[in-house]
């Protein structure tokens, strides 16, 4: 079989396939269901500084081929998952992606800070995800990762706290005219590598009541159903940066919608609501992209990394 | 206070046979060949299952109780509420589908020798069946009180009864038992369901979200453990999605917004906070502040 290895800039891993931030928590119920160990990695579920209840329920509706979600960045904060699930997540040998959030640019930059300071205690993950989708509380709650200014401010903040040697990947929202112009903030900002995509904002309206579904009225779509939309993201992004690390998130199912990420220019995918569908789709989806690369003849992930980027075979000179 | 229902064994992930379907009152009873399931599954947890297939469009699980496990399988009572549900029912014998558990925590045994009640609405019976063949093997007398919207949505009092429970009944319509709600004989004055609660050593209740906080509230008035299976919508059932959230009162006093997948579904009824589910109450830990953008 083909040789699944890969890296995002500086970060060797396993497989290509890691988890998404938010849907598989900090990895300890995957742990029935997956080698976490053997899998690309697992990125934690956003953490703030905070303990965090969320939003009030329902906080999920399913949707043609995907579901819209208003969890509310409910978690423990970041001096219980320092001490607790962080510790927990790397005794297991799983290559650990820590996912920050925040309501301000301070914010962020106290979680990188406090991060920092656990890699001087011997906590190290792998790299640092930073979810930029999220309401810049001093700017009339406009997400930050819809504004190349916020997005930047927040990355560097995060990037200057940090360690050098622990890569940040900023991941980006769908949601904006120009996700070039955002990728092109966040990387003069500093981010080593970019996550594409989030989720993108929805809306469901119940039968019933003729309201909003869902308790905090709008909700993140992912699934299949915005698999084209992450897919051009990857492409547009790839195409305008072929040198910087991608890696490619929204509504990968199979080791083959896997590859479409890698041929739009991601070196290495995460997988997200598919999980809930199915805990052991970190290892499958690896273990079918092994199975697409073989069919392709191709014997290892770079092969397929950009490959929707170069000229057709045979059409050199026409 | 705030006793937290028995820590269950891991899940697992299986592609199951369908070995059985059938009819029964408006529901569809599914026998899966599920050896390591149905050897680790305990009354009152819960399966996943996935529906329509590897490319379905339909992605979330379906969380169904454990109505009946075995050595070499399970048994599940499936009410076709929609797409997902309909996909399920239409199971025939040979197909195959992929079941996640056992999930959640199991019901606890009576802290205390004595009688119990066991309070089911509609198909939310079918998680009280294996319990109460286990309470009745410990000898002790169960009175089951069983509601449902119709007849034909009730289940479960043939089963109760083959094991030895005394089955009370009422129907919203009055087409089978007592007219009115199954709370209504739980907190009537007189009746032989209201003395029950009184004297036991415990209340079990599985159904709808109404259902079980009344059956808590009248459970605390007469100072009853009460211990209720809740019902909420799910998208993962394995404790990452974070959807299916209530506020329950910790073991500190503090209210926390936990999942009904993993922390549940069997929660003490003194724990939960019935009248704010569907809320975040002020009070809970990490809620909401004034200003501070959410």
């Amino acid at each position: 079989m083909a040789d699944l290895r890969t890296n995002v800039g500086t970060v060797d891993l396993p497989t290509p396939v890691l988890t998404a931030s938010g849907c598989a928590a900090a990895g300890r119920e995957l742990a029935p269901f997956v080698d976490l160990a053997a899998i690309g990695g697992v990125v934690t579920k956003s953490i703030m500084a905070e303990p965090r209840s969320g939003r009030p329920t329902p906080r999920m509706v399913e949707t043609p081929s995907g579901m819209l979600n208003s969890i509310g960045l409910q978690g423990p904060g970041v001096e219980a998952f320092l001490a607790e699930d962080l510790p927990w997540l790397l005794a297991q040998g799983a290559r650990a992606v820590v996912s920050l959030a925040g309501g301000s640019t301070a914010e962020y930059a106290h979680l990188a800070r406090r991060l920092a300071q656990a890699w001087e205690d011997g906590l190290r993950p792998t790299a640092v995800e930073v979810n930029i989708s999220c309401p810049n509380v001093a700017n009339r709650g406009l997400v930050f990762a819809c504004d190349p200014a916020s997005s930047a401010e927040v990355v560097r903040a995060v990037r200057d706290a940090l360690p050098p040697d622990l890569p940040t990947w900023a991941k980006l929202s769908p949601d904006v005219t120009d996700i070039v112009g955002i990728a092109a903030a966040a990387l003069d900002a500093g981010a080593d590598g970019l996550s594409l995509v989030n989720t993108t904002l929805g809306l469901s309206i119940d039968h019933r009541t003729l309201r909003p579904t869902l308790g905090g009225v709008t909700g993140g779509l992912s699934g299949p159903a915005i698999r084209p939309v992450a897919l051009r993201c990857v492409y547009q992004v790839a195409a305008a940066f072929p040198d910087v690390p991608l890696v490619g998130i929204g509504g990968i199912r199979t080791g083959w919608d896997a590859v479409e990420f890698l041929a739009a220019g991601a070196s290495a995918v995460q997988v997200g609501t598919v999980i809930f569908n199915d805990p052991s789709a970190p290892a499958r989806v690896a273990e079918q992209i092994g199975l697409a690369l073989d069919e392709l003849g191709l014997g290892a992930v770079a092969d397929v990394v950009g490959a929707a980027h170069r000229p057709r075979p045979g059409r050199e000179g026409a | 206070m705030n006793e937290v229902a028995p820590t269950p064994a891991s899940p697992v992930q299986r592609t199951c046979t369908v070995l059985r379907s059938s009819r029964v009152a408006a529901y569809t009873r599914l026998r899966l060949a599920a050896p390591e399931i149905g050897s680790a599954a305990a009354p009152g947890q819960f399966v996943a299952f996935a529906v329509g297939g590897p490319t379905s469009s339909l992605l979330l699980r379906r969380a169904v109780a454990v109505y009946a496990a075995d050595a070499d399988g399970i048994e599940v009572v499936v009410a076709a509420h929609g797409p997902g549900t309909q996909w399920l029912t239409r199971r025939q014998p040979g197909d195959q589908v992929d079941v996640v558990g056992p999930l959640g925590r199991p019901f606890p045994d009576p802290d205390r020798p004595g009688p119990v009640v066991v309070v089911g609405g509609g198909y939310g019976a079918a998680a009280l069946v294996g319990l109460t063949a286990r309470l009745r093997r410990q000898g002790r007398p169960v009175t089951a009180v069983l509601g449902a919207a119709s007849a034909d949505r009730l289940f479960g009092a043939s089963d109760l009864e083959g094991l030895g429970a005394a089955v009370l009944v009422s129907t919203d319509d009055g087409s089978l038992g007592t007219r009115g709600l199954v709370t209504s004989l739980l907190s009537g004055s007189s009746g032989s369901a209201a003395a029950a609660v009184a004297e036991a050593a415990a209340v079990y209740a599985c159904g709808p979200m109404a259902m079980l906080a009344a059956t808590a509230a009248v459970a605390a008035r007469v100072g009853v453990a009460c211990w209720c299976s809740v019902e909420e919508s799910m998208a993962c059932g394995i404790g990452v999605c974070m959807t299916c959230v209530l506020p329950v009162v910790g073991a500190d006093g503090r209210t926390r917004m936990v999942r009904s997948c993993v922390a549940g579904p069997t929660f003490d009824g003194r724990a939960v906070r019935w009248a704010d589910v569907g809320t975040v109450p002020p009070d809970t830990v990490g809620a909401p502040r004034a200003g501070a953008g959410h």
